[in-house]
């Protein structure tokens, strides 16, 4: 219908090309600017964030060879004072594991070497498989009497799909799962006490 | 990349109409080009419809309909629209847009109703779109009113038992009726379930469907316009209407401008007094539901008091008048008609009516004539008999009237907010009495009236 | 403007306009007709954080020994200044999270059974409150400031606000014991009736009356705070909002024009 062409450019309807970038771009800024509460509504809600907030737990009536669980975010934290036979083990399943120096491991930095502990004696992980989420059950003794054959050094078994843990939470070789059980962020408050999901360092 | 576009649409158009329906309903549908200011509401009640489904779909993820009380002894689901306001990143803003929406799509509605009143958009043929609009505006009402009741606060929860203890009044089987609706003996957890689940499904499909049937209609006949012109009797030698200009891209772009124009306002009060003074949200629906407490003044949300006040009007003495209105109707139908059964069903109709008045309860007839004074809508297609379509053309007597009525329902809305009064009552009898007959006479003063010559063509400067 | 007058032609505008005030002026007395006239002062609000967290101590202290506040979490007062380890060592009860809700240890039973009502949940308290007389602030702010003693009463307060209120005077050992002052006038059937004029300070407490009222009016503002502690983020995003919607509509004003130049 338009026919004032500018007669400098020889272009039509300059103006209202402009015009439609600028409103375009205006339109979609608010548009996305609109969206911005719906995405964050997705986000955990400060009920969520409380519920999820740090766990004290309590260690100082765990014996040796015991395990506790903790509740963290819905997850079963494993407690569990090994004895120094079980941590004598750990070496030996080396050779038996998929990743024995924790490499690929989900774990905070100051988590290292095959105890994969704060303190070596209380190994605190998070007792869900790494391959579809299901929570192991314990094997704790070593041999024939859990039922896992005589070169069992004592672990933990998955329900599941069978995926074999060493007492570190270590996965052994060609297992469904692919990595080690995740050890969370944690400190200890005192010799009972160990704080879950707060390390001191903005965990 | 231009030619590949091509050939995809193409492909496209072999299977899907993609191509036809946006030269049908776009850049081929040709609107009058002289539509003013009150052309902006239909497509503002499209907008705040998108806007209540978008937002209404997120609060549903974290509102919860469970009248049971939580630890600290509130109801969960007050508890829960709480939660939304405080505990969800983002969920205030949401729920403001929700609630303040919902007064949005009364405003807009009612002004786009009031377009079609001014201008004869309900005129044939057009009495489908009309009607289909009055079902939106039905659906509207139910939406609402189911909505109102989920945040579970006092006024939720009076404001739900007054409405279906209306129902009591209807006779033999009113009682049962309104236990059916609660599924209680109050106002429970059971009603707050099966409301949530009209207000976010049931109701909302059938209103979806409602607007694509008014938008359907409305292009099939083409769109009035404030002369109230036919467009399509004058066309060029390509057959398009000499007054049309194409909806796309000249409505498009004037919508839009709208549409931000729209959204600045309602920003404003989202942002700024998301309250709305205590009309949008009320205050007393921040104290929770107390089945034994019915809070010292309430009044239904603004949007429903016209016709709260003509229920509240509806008392034994005013029948006397109501008979003599529908008396005055009848025999000015029977005088009239010239069809003899129109004048024999006039009279009975009419004599029906008036033994009714005062044979059943009044409590009875407030409800007639609350759902009848929103019914008289669909009506006027058929009461309109004046030849001009437009207020443009209409005379003096017509325009008095109309604006008698404007100023009545008004004064009903105003009245159906304030606590009942003796000077309150006579007042909304009288307009009750004047909106009635807006209507009942209708047939008889449309074509009494002085009109103007329509012209040929529509004016544009 | 054009669309007025395409809308309303003079005739009709003329009517329209003598019809409006014929409203008006219906209107105006009705609205002026009410009774019981409940007079409230207004409340000097404070929103800087100094102020709402002396309202929050204020709050923790006296109030929530009875009252929740069941949607408020002790971490929203990050919002007024605080951090958590300020509100652990100062707020919080033993046990407590600073993630918990601001829950109350009474019984809802007993509390019935104390006070005649369970003390309601004060989260939403200044927004519910409002109403024809004044603001929610306000109403809390008159509420809180007149208690007076009276032995016909179970807990031995009464309020002039709300009339046979079941809560006591928590704050009197800072207010002092106010008593009221009754008139006698003959009413409307020629029976006498008793009404009460005003309030007497006969003990006073640890603060002046000027002291007290601005405790009460920090405490109220941390009560209206509390009722929509979105509400100064509200604002802020608002302003922007506008902004932008303003250029929007500039811009697909000029668009609307420039394409409807076309359109003769």
């Amino acid at each position: 219908m338009s026919d004032d062409k500018n007669a400098e450019t020889g272009c039509k309807d300059c103006s209202r090309r402009s015009l439609i970038t600028a409103t375009a771009v205006v339109g979609g800024a608010a548009g996305i600017g609109a969206a911005v509460p719906f995405a964050m509504s997705f986000a955990p809600s400060e009920r969520a964030k409380a519920a999820g907030a740090p766990v004290e737990a309590d260690i100082s009536g765990l014996k040796p060879g015991e395990k506790m669980i903790v509740e963290w975010r819905g997850k079963p934290v494993w407690i569990l004072r090994r004895t120094p036979e079980m941590l004598a083990s750990l070496k030996e399943t080396d050779p038996q594991l998929a990743d024995p120096e924790s490499k690929r491991a989900e774990q905070p930095e100051y988590i290292k070497g095959e105890a994969r502990a704060i303190k070596a004696e209380y190994l605190v992980c998070i007792g869900i498989c790494t391959h579809l989420g299901c929570s192991p059950g314990d094997k704790l003794v070593a041999g024939s009497e859990s039922g896992m054959g005589p070169s069992w050094h004592g672990g933990f078994l998955c329900p599941c799909h069978g995926s074999q843990f060493d007492l570190s939470g270590r996965v052994l070789k060609s297992m469904p799962a692919p990595d080690n059980l995740p050890i969370p962020p944690y400190k200890y408050l005192s010799d009972s006490r160990i704080m879950i999901g707060d390390d001191g360092k903005g965990a | 990349m231009n030619k590949l576009a091509q050939q995809f649409m193409g492909w496209v158009d072999e299977r899907f109409p993609a191509t036809k329906l946006y030269k049908e309903h776009l850049s081929e549908y040709y609107a009058p080009k002289n539509f003013n200011f009150w052309y902006f509401f239909g497509s503002f009640a499209l907008l705040v419809l998108v806007i209540q489904i978008v937002t209404g779909i997120f609060l549903v993820m974290h509102y919860k309909p469970d009248a049971s009380l939580n630890a600290s002894g509130i109801p969960v689901a007050f508890a829960s629209v709480e939660y939304i306001m405080r505990d969800v990143p983002g969920g205030w803003i949401i729920r403001y847009m929700h609630s303040t929406g919902a007064s949005a799509f009364f405003i807009v509605v009612y002004l786009h109703m009031f377009r079609g009143m001014l201008y004869g958009s309900y005129r044939k043929p057009r009495e489908l779109i009309w009607l289909f609009g009055v079902a939106i505006f039905l659906c509207l009402m139910g939406e609402a009113f189911f909505g109102y009741l989920l945040p579970w606060g006092q006024m939720s929860g009076w404001g739900a038992q007054v409405i279906v203890n209306l129902f009591d009044a209807i006779p033999l089987i009113g009682k049962e009726l309104s236990l059916l609706i609660r599924g209680d003996y109050v106002v429970g957890d059971a009603t707050l379930n099966r409301f949530f689940s009209f207000h976010v499904i049931a109701i909302p499909l059938v209103l979806i469907g409602l607007v694509a049937a008014h938008i359907i209609a409305l292009h099939e006949v083409g769109s009035n316009n404030p002369d109230g012109v036919e467009i399509k009797k004058l066309k060029d030698d390509n057959g398009i209407p000499l007054d049309g200009i194409p909806f796309h891209p000249y409505y498009t772009v004037k919508d839009i401008f709208g549409a931000a124009i729209f959204l600045l306002i309602f920003s404003a009060i989202i942002f700024f007094m998301p309250e709305g003074g205590g009309y949008f949200l009320e205050y007393n629906n921040f104290v929770p539901y107390d089945q034994l407490k019915t809070p010292p003044h309430i009044a239904p949300v603004w949007y429903f008091t016209p016709y709260y006040s003509i229920l509240r009007a509806t008392t034994s003495d005013f029948m006397i008048w109501l008979a003599l209105l529908v008396a005055s109707v009848g025999t000015l139908t029977f005088l009239t008609a010239r069809n003899n059964i129109v004048r024999i069903a006039a009279a009975v109709v009419a004599l029906v009516l008036i033994v009714g008045f005062f044979a059943l309860d009044a409590k009875v007839w407030g409800v007639v004539m609350m759902g009848g004074s929103v019914m008289l809508f669909a009506l006027l297609p058929w009461l309109d008999q004046s030849p001009v379509k437009s207020i443009r053309y209409k005379g003096t007597l017509f325009k008095t009237i109309l604006a008698i009525w404007v100023v009545c329902f008004l004064i009903l809305g105003y009245l159906g907010v304030q606590p009942p009064s003796p000077v309150g009552k006579v007042v909304s009898q009288i307009c009750s009495l004047l909106y009635l007959a807006f209507f009942a006479f209708m047939p008889w003063y449309t074509r009494m009236d002085k009109t103007l010559p329509v012209p040929e063509r529509v004016t544009f400067e | 403007m054009s669309a007025m007058t395409i809308m309303f032609p003079k005739t009709f505008s003329r009517t329209f306009r003598f019809l409006a005030a014929a409203v008006l002026s219906l209107a105006l007395p009705l609205a002026a007709h009410a009774e019981n006239e409940l007079h409230l002062d207004k409340a000097p609000l404070q929103f800087d954080d100094a102020t709402l967290q002396h309202g929050a101590k204020l709050f923790i202290n006296y109030c929530v020994n009875c009252h929740s506040a069941s949607f408020m979490r002790y971490n929203r007062l990050h919002d007024i200044g605080l951090t958590d380890q300020e509100i652990k060592d100062n707020l919080l009860f033993t046990g407590d999270k600073v993630g918990d809700l601001m829950r109350v240890a009474l019984r809802r039973e007993d509390a019935k059974q104390w006070f005649g009502a369970a003390p309601p949940d004060l989260s939403v308290i200044a927004r519910a409150r409002s109403g024809e007389y004044g603001t929610g602030a306000d109403w809390l702010y008159t509420y809180l400031r007149q208690f007076y003693r009276d032995d016909s009463r179970p807990t031995g307060w009464n309020n002039m606000v709300f009339p046979n209120v079941g809560m006591p005077n928590v704050l009197w050992t800072l207010q002092g014991q106010q008593a009221a002052r009754f008139v006698e006038k003959t009413g409307e059937n020629g029976a006498t009736e008793k009404h009460l004029e005003k309030l007497e300070l006969i003990q006073p407490g640890k603060l002046s009356k000027e002291e007290f009222d601005e405790e009460v009016a920090d405490l109220v503002s941390f009560i209206t705070w509390m009722g929509e502690p979105a509400q100064e983020t509200r604002q802020q995003i608002g302003v922007f909002v506008l902004a932008v919607l303003a250029v929007l509509g500039v811009l697909t004003y000029l668009l609307k024009r420039a394409f409807w130049k076309d359109v003769h």
